[in-house]
């Protein structure tokens, strides 16, 4: 019966976890939909060019880390093979992206 | 299923075997069968090219049919021989070193073997539907998109259907090595070849979807009409050589890493010593990887990038050399003071040592942008990527071959026979592409059907092809040694070199199908030898004798992958024809619907039990 | 290695997904593919962006999108990732009612985005005659956006197919692997659609 009570001792555990891991999710969500409104909103205004691209790709990328991070639990134990690869894949992606933008002009 | 395998079976009941099969050493072995008939292939268009080059203004075959033979020759070496044959190496023999009763993902391995081999033969049907594509292995656009007839259509398909199974092998290989590592296999106590499948897995993840999205653009653009190499509509294209290098460049790191290892693991072996500097050697092989991806832009210094751009590359370039200095200069120092045995695998190895360093060092000299103006679509590059790639990845395949013949056959290759296979291929090697070197210097063209009498190119056109029979013979000889090895030959024990020093000389040879009775104790790098040392002539075993869960064959691999084979018929003929779609839709039809029976049906496999496993001798 | 499927789940602690061995392999094969996934839209987004200028005569992007389409898209497809966590959250608990049911919300949510999609490549080809022929920025940015919409219907299929195929079987750690795999998709094509409604749409909305 002590096996019962321990595993069941986990469990309330690891349920108030999870529920405050929700929450956290739940402000990530926000804080993404706050964001996208901001970047349309940048780009309704019609400010400067040179202002308006860098700050929502910032934005694009602050929204990434957050759906890495929490809604794909990449922040979680047990994923550093995991994001080392992710990171891995988001280098050569942003070489590539950086070769096209450069030096392809005609 | 019962283990009692040795029953004579019908043929049809073996091919059914071969087909279902989900055992990562049939499908190795499958992998190096079907690697060497497209080898073989490749080849005879080789010899028709040396053939054609033999004398000046040569008429033995037309120019349209010699652009098809060194398109052909290319694609083929690359992706359906060295490719599949290293392929076939990790498959069979990476899981053993590590410990392993399978890979991660049976089922999957199977379907990356079969696309793999449809690709293969969609795009060698080409010769019999109207002729092969003829726009040179890297298919530069706007040639590709220009090219008439449907050969260009069927390199597209083809390379897409294998450039996928290779996708899913490699993805199944760094599973496996990640979680299916055995008791006390930890990272560093890993194989370099294990390492080297690792590494080589990371890039084919990491490079070959850069050639799915070129390959889809010039699908896109051939059989649809897009306009994405189509300068008139504001195309271009450079975007396709771009996108072929950030594939086409770890690519050839792809198909060297995985060669090291093997040297890796034959220097130690037939030197009775240790691996040299063994956590050097994986710092090198992850360096390699990461510069390899950072240079893509050397294959395109003439293409006008500008001078800071050209330089980034030409710096990025040169940076390989070290972590390859590096491996070099370990397998020396491996050797030294060892009892050194000298066999075939060992001869492959030490004549991959020159050679491939003659092939990187012309390497660096190609990297120096500003001469590479002066060597760049000249035979000088012909010379050292054959140099790196035969000097490199074939010496590698055929030393890998003659080392682990035993294991995945069950018998020791030849040894006579071995050697003058080696001597006969060495020496054709070397004067088949030395020479080309010079006749690169002195302004031969690549790619050129004919060359003109008296400009100094005779000579060497004239050697070069009596090189290339000599491979051949030499061929020829390892083909004899293969079919006389498999009737006479005997049956090989489990370690047949006596000094093993991995875990897979510590099963028989070759080994039951669910590898290890029990999962061995691996107590540090080397881990065969280890117990060797300690007076042990097994393995401890990690475990007591248990039931042995396995994964159950299929047969909807090939019923996927024939599917995506009809889908790829549809897709190049749509172009006559609209209702060639049709075929688009049954093929797909059939891929989507293997794909919904895998995941609707159940599949928890079955398990050999311990009785049945006592009763078995070890 | 436990190969025992029928595992009561409600005496252990541990995540259903990764319990046994197949699910762990599940999880980092999904997780790789998603790195090589990265390469992939990366391709196609530096082809987009070197293309983008280029309309030969055609519509440009100032002239074609608008803000209030994309909005409600990315709304609807950041809505159905946090649907897919809720889902997970209830697959956690072993809960599978309500995991089916958020998994329903997420499916629906995907529905209406691909809707939305359809009918705004619809919206481009009838008013703007603007095609995937038109010109390579066409081309471009029909096959970047094509590819991602092409990923929301395999995820939809995959979705629902898993979901009908254990409406009655409830969970065990045979399937939960399969849900988490999924959810993980489910998140890297909103990953992909917030790079594409920033570098597309809104990047294309500047002047």
């Amino acid at each position: 019966m002590t096996d019962n009570t321990n595993i069941n001792k986990i469990n309330s555990y690891e349920n108030t976890r999870r529920k405050e891991e929700m929450k956290h999710q739940v402000i990530t969500f926000v804080l993404m939909i706050a964001f996208t409104l901001i970047a349309f909103l940048v780009v309704a205004a019609e400010l400067s060019r040179t202002f308006v691209i860098p700050f929502i790709l910032l934005l694009a990328v602050v929204q990434v880390g957050f759906q890495f991070y929490y809604f794909m639990h990449m922040k979680d134990k047990g994923h550093e093979i995991i994001s080392s690869l992710i990171f891995g894949g988001i280098w050569i992606a942003a070489v590539t992206v950086l070769t096209f933008t450069t030096i392809i002009w005609w | 299923m019962s283990l009692a395998s040795t029953q004579k079976k019908s043929f049809g009941a073996v091919l059914w075997d071969y087909l279902t099969t989900v055992d990562h050493k049939k499908l190795g072995n499958m992998y190096i069968v079907a690697g060497a008939f497209f080898f073989i292939l490749g080849g005879i268009e080789a010899l028709v090219i040396r053939i054609q080059l033999m004398k000046p203004e040569n008429d033995f075959i037309s120019a349209g049919l010699y652009n098809e033979m060194i398109t052909m020759h290319g694609t083929t070496m690359i992706f359906f021989a060295a490719m599949p044959i290293l392929l076939g190496l990790m498959n069979a023999i990476m899981p053993l070193q590590i410990g392993a009763r399978d890979v991660a993902f049976p089922f999957l391995n199977s379907l990356g073997f079969w696309l793999f081999l449809f690709g293969g033969i969609m795009l060698n049907l080409s010769w019999f539907l109207g002729g092969a594509p003829d726009a040179g292995w890297t298919a530069y656009t706007p040639l590709s998109t220009q090219s008439p007839g449907h050969g260009v259509d069927f390199y597209v398909m083809g390379l897409q259907l294998s450039g996928a199974g290779t996708l899913i092998g490699g993805i199944n290989f760094l599973v496996t090595i990640v979680t299916m590592r055995g008791p006390g296999m930890t990272y560093m106590r890993m194989p370099l070849f294990t390492w080297t499948t690792f590494i080589a897995s990371i890039l084919i993840l990491f490079a070959f979807p850069a050639l799915t999205v070129g390959l889809f653009l010039l699908m896109f653009d051939r059989m649809f009409g897009s306009a994405f190499f189509d300068v008139a509509l504001g195309g271009n294209s450079i975007i396709w050589q771009h996108l072929f290098w950030i594939f086409g460049h770890p690519e050839v790191y792809i198909l060297i890493l995985p060669a090291f290892g093997i040297f890796s693991e034959i220097f130690p072996v037939f030197s009775k010593k240790r691996l040299f500097g063994y956590s050097s050697m994986v710092f090198a092989t992850f360096m390699i990887a990461f510069l390899g991806f950072m240079v893509w832009a050397h294959h395109m210094l003439t293409v006008g990038l500008g001078p800071v751009a050209n330089s980034i590359f030409a710096v990025a370039t040169m940076a390989i050399a070290v972590p390859t200095g590096i491996k070099i200069f370990n397998w020396l120092a491996t050797m030294w003071g060892g009892s050194i045995r000298i066999n075939s695998a060992m001869l492959w190895s030490l004549a991959f040592i020159p050679s491939f360093t003659i092939g990187g060092m012309t390497g660096v000299m190609l990297a120096t942008a500003t001469a590479d103006y002066q060597y760049h679509d000249t035979y000088f590059v012909i010379g050292h990527f054959h140099y790196v790639i035969v000097g490199g990845t074939l010496f590698g395949i055929l030393a890998g071959l003659h080392y682990w013949w035993p294991k995945l056959f069950g018998k020791v290759l030849h040894e006579g026979m071995g050697k003058i296979a080696f001597w006969i291929f060495f020496i054709g090697f070397h004067l088949t592409f030395f020479v080309q070197h010079f006749l690169g210097l002195m302004g031969m063209p690549r790619r050129y059907w004919v060359f003109l009498e008296n400009q100094g190119l005779d000579t060497g056109n004239l050697v070069s092809t009596i090189g290339a029979f000599l491979m051949t013979i030499g061929t020829i000889i390892f083909i004899i040694n293969i079919v006389y090895t498999s009737i006479k030959g005997e049956k090989a024990s489990a370690d047949p070199w006596g000094t093993g020093r991995t875990l897979e000389w510590a099963v028989s040879s070759p080994p039951p199908e669910y590898n290890f009775k029990k999962l061995p104790l691996v107590r540090g790098l080397d881990a065969y030898w280890i117990e060797k040392m300690d007076g042990n002539d097994k393995m401890t075993p990690a475990e007591p004798l248990v039931d042995i869960h396995m994964p159950n064959g299929s047969i909807l691999p090939v019923t996927m992958t024939i599917g995506f084979f009809i889908a790829s018929f549809g897709f190049i003929y749509q172009v006559d024809n609209k209702s060639w779609l049709a075929l688009v839709f049954i093929g797909f039809a059939i891929a989507l619907g293997s794909m919904l029976i895998r995941s609707l049906k159940d599949d928890h496999g079955y398990h050999i039990h311990k009785e049945d496993l006592e009763r078995e001798a070890d | 290695m436990s190969q025992d499927h029928s595992l009561n789940l409600k005496n252990s602690h541990e995540d259903p997904a990764k319990a046994t061995m197949e699910g762990k392999n599940k999880f980092l094969g999904l997780w790789f593919f998603l790195g090589g996934e990265t390469v992939l839209f990366a391709s196609f987004f530096a082809t987009y962006l070197s293309l983008r200028e280029s309309t030969a005569g055609g519509p440009t992007s100032q002239e074609l999108f608008g803000l209030e389409l994309v909005f409600i898209m990315t709304v609807l497809l950041l809505t159905s990732s946090l649907t897919s966590v809720y889902a997970i959250y209830h697959m956690k608990n072993n809960n599978f009612k309500k995991m089916q049911l958020w998994f329903g919300i997420t499916a629906l949510l995907g529905i209406a985005f691909l809707a939305c999609e359809i009918y705004e490549f619809a919206h481009y080809i009838i008013e703007y005659e603007f095609t995937f022929r038109s010109s390579a920025f066409g081309s471009a940015f029909y096959t970047l956006v094509g590819f991602h919409g092409g990923h929301v219907v395999f995820g939809l299929s995959w979705l629902i197919s898993l979901m009908v195929r254990n409406a009655k079987r409830g969970l065990s750690l045979y399937n939960a692997p399969k849900y988490n795999t999924f959810a993980i998709y489910w998140h890297f094509i909103d990953v992909v659609w917030v790079f594409i409604f920033t570098v597309v749409y809104l990047m294309g909305m500047v002047s």
